[in-house]
């Protein structure tokens, strides 16, 4: 260790000090008003674009449920659909096609993302950057060319099943939902401190264990939102349903058959000139958002209620 | 172990007597902060209950107690941390004639005469060395290029790091090894020119060279700033500080309450209270 050397005569110090402290006060009591000004400016236009931003969606509920209130009844979610012309009946075919495809997508994409994701964080190096680039340009790929994959792949001529079918549009709205998945749950598994998956091995722990007991039950609640959130946007989708799903006017509970879905009733509904139509689309449209809403607070809930149990 | 509670400040300030003797050193016993009576809370749990304590012009003082018993709370009361993470202060904190939480105080204003190095070295990591230095100065609105200058050369004098950086003072900050990185953090910290610095446990992450060298540093650097140094380690605060201040948790083991205070020499050689005889002694903590 050399010896330091420090400033030599501590008075003439105080006084060069004095003198750069009055500098320093100085300019700082003078650039403080500038400075409050420009954080006021800049916080100001943040709840401008907070604003800008919720405007629309807010806008988009309340018109939503404004012309879609009024053709909600027990009967709507219960009936299935009338011909044209004939008054009443309801969407209750939509709603269970649209679970039944949702649930079954879920059922392929959670397992196979939230491995994904595992890969993603247990290994380092070549292949893991390439799938991670791969969930990206996923993320980016139009839902109707994931519409059009899912045809050619499961129903046009040719292909593995041969007609419409409910399958075919979980298998679409699977592939939609993985990207999402795999991101969300990526950044779950990492925000898993590195210290516990060490403390982990460090008892002797085999990795596959270490990975079930720390890794996934730390990430349970960021994994549970990922997951309930990607759900939520998959029921929503049409476009990849449009091609592989077709729609039923029956009650139809074998995903092997064309089914209706929520979000294919407010397309071919709302195309139609007649009011009674476009009345409801403007319903269906009300029950999804409603049925995306309780998915998106029970995603919140869940995940809150994990992370007070982790506490 | 000597039993004179009297024992003048003056006389029991261990580390570096010569200082004391510096012409003009008369101030001991002024106060560069004093809190009267503050408590800090978190919602409905309030962390540490009532405190009246000063930190002497140009000393250090040390403040000490078992983890969780509100030392760094009380220190981060002192420049306004809490202001951003919800805390809520009551009771009166001065820095000089400024009162800190007076309703037309501004949290930047106290922040530039009261400094703060944190536990672990923290240099902005998208910086030089040179502007790590100068940070505070920027955002405080000094442009001048010889003042920045200056300014930032004699705070790593300061700080005992200019030697060692003055022919690098462009390369990133975090390509300095540990205890240079919290040294650069002391300089950036100094370079604002503050009356007081806070230190909340700056050698825990050091090993024990580059402590030594905080220490040193320290122990010179209160000549011309008044320093509030939170430590858990007992020596430390007997080699460097002129007076201790001791924490615990109240009965309630919720909420922690200064328990004694006084010249260190006291503190650990004839404490008044029994608490603090136990924790100093190694009875308990």
């Amino acid at each position: 260790m050399s010896a330091t050397v420090y400033p030599t005569d501590p008075n003439t110090r105080s006084d060069t000090i004095g003198a750069r402290r009055t500098l320093v006060r100085e300019s700082a009591r003078r650039s403080l008003a500038r400075r409050r000004l420009v954080g006021r400016i800049a916080v100001g236009s943040c709840v401008v674009a907070v604003a800008i931003s919720l405007a629309p969606l807010i806008a988009l509920v309340a018109y939503t449920t404004s012309r879609g209130i009024r053709a909600i009844s027990w009967g709507f979610v219960t009936h299935i659909p009338t011909p044209p012309g004939i008054p009443g009946g309801g969407i209750s075919s939509a709603i269970v096609g649209s679970v039944i495809i949702v649930g079954l997508a879920a059922v392929i994409a959670v397992p196979v993302g939230t491995m994904c994701a595992l890969f993603l964080v247990e290994r380092r190096g070549r292949l893991a950057g390439a799938l991670r680039f791969g969930a990206d340009v996923l993320t980016g790929v139009p839902s109707i060319a994931l519409g059009i994959f899912a045809y050619a792949v499961l129903i046009g001529p040719g292909s593995l099943i041969g007609h419409f079918s409910g399958i075919a549009g979980s298998f679409a709205l699977a592939v939609l939902m993985l990207p999402i998945i795999i991101r969300a749950s990526e950044a779950a598994m990492r925000s898993v401190p590195r210290d516990l998956w060490e403390a982990g091995l460090a008892l002797g722990v085999r990795r596959s264990r270490v990975v079930r007991s720390v890794v996934l039950r730390g990430a349970l609640p960021g994994l549970v939102t990922g997951n309930l959130l990607a759900v939520a946007r998959a029921v929503g989708e049409t476009a990849p349903l449009l091609f592989t799903v077709l729609g039923a006017s029956l009650l139809v509970t074998n995903p092997l058959q064309p089914m209706g879905a929520l979000s294919l009733t407010i397309y071919s509904n709302a195309n139609q000139p007649f009011p009674a139509a476009q009345q409801i689309a403007w319903g269906t449209a009300f029950v999804l958002l409603v049925l995306v809403l309780v998915l998106s607070i029970v995603a919140r809930l869940v995940s809150a209620r994990l992370n007070r149990q982790a506490r | 172990m000597t039993i004179d509670i009297t024992t003048s400040a003056e006389m029991s300030s261990g580390t570096d007597p010569q200082r004391h003797d510096r012409p003009g050193a008369t101030s001991d016993m002024t106060a560069a902060v004093s809190l009267r009576g503050v408590n800090v809370s978190f919602g409905k749990h309030t962390v540490v209950r009532d405190v009246t304590l000063d930190l002497a012009r140009n000393r250090v003082t040390a403040l000490v107690g078992p983890s969780g018993c509100g030392k760094t709370t009380i220190l981060r009361a002192i420049n306004r941390l809490h202001d951003d993470t919800g805390g809520k202060v009551t009771g009166q904190v001065l820095v000089g004639d400024l009162d800190v939480y007076a309703r037309d105080t501004q949290a930047e204003l106290v922040r530039s005469r009261v400094g703060m190095v944190f536990q672990r070295p923290n240099p902005f990591p998208t910086m030089s060395i040179f502007d790590n230095v100068v940070a505070g100065l920027r955002l405080n609105g000094v442009r001048s290029k010889s003042v920045l200058r200056e300014a930032a050369e004699a705070a790593l004098h300061h700080a005992a790091l200019w030697d060692l950086v003055k022919d690098r003072l462009n390369s990133p900050a975090v390509k300095l090894s540990g205890g240079q990185q919290q040294r650069l953090c002391i300089a950036r910290a100094l370079a604002v020119e503050p009356e007081v610095l806070l230190m909340d446990e700056p050698c825990s992450s050091l090993d024990p060279i580059a402590t030594a060298k905080i220490e040193e540093l320290i122990t010179h650097l209160a000549t011309d700033v008044t320093i509030g140094l939170v430590t858990h380690n007992m020596f430390q605060a007997t080699r460097v500080s002129d007076y201790t201040a001791f924490f615990l948790l109240g009965e309630d083991r919720a909420t922690g309450e200064l328990v004694e205070y006084g010249p260190t020499k006291m503190i650990f050689d004839a404490p008044h209270d029994p608490r603090t005889r136990a924790y100093v002694s190694g009875e308990v903590g």
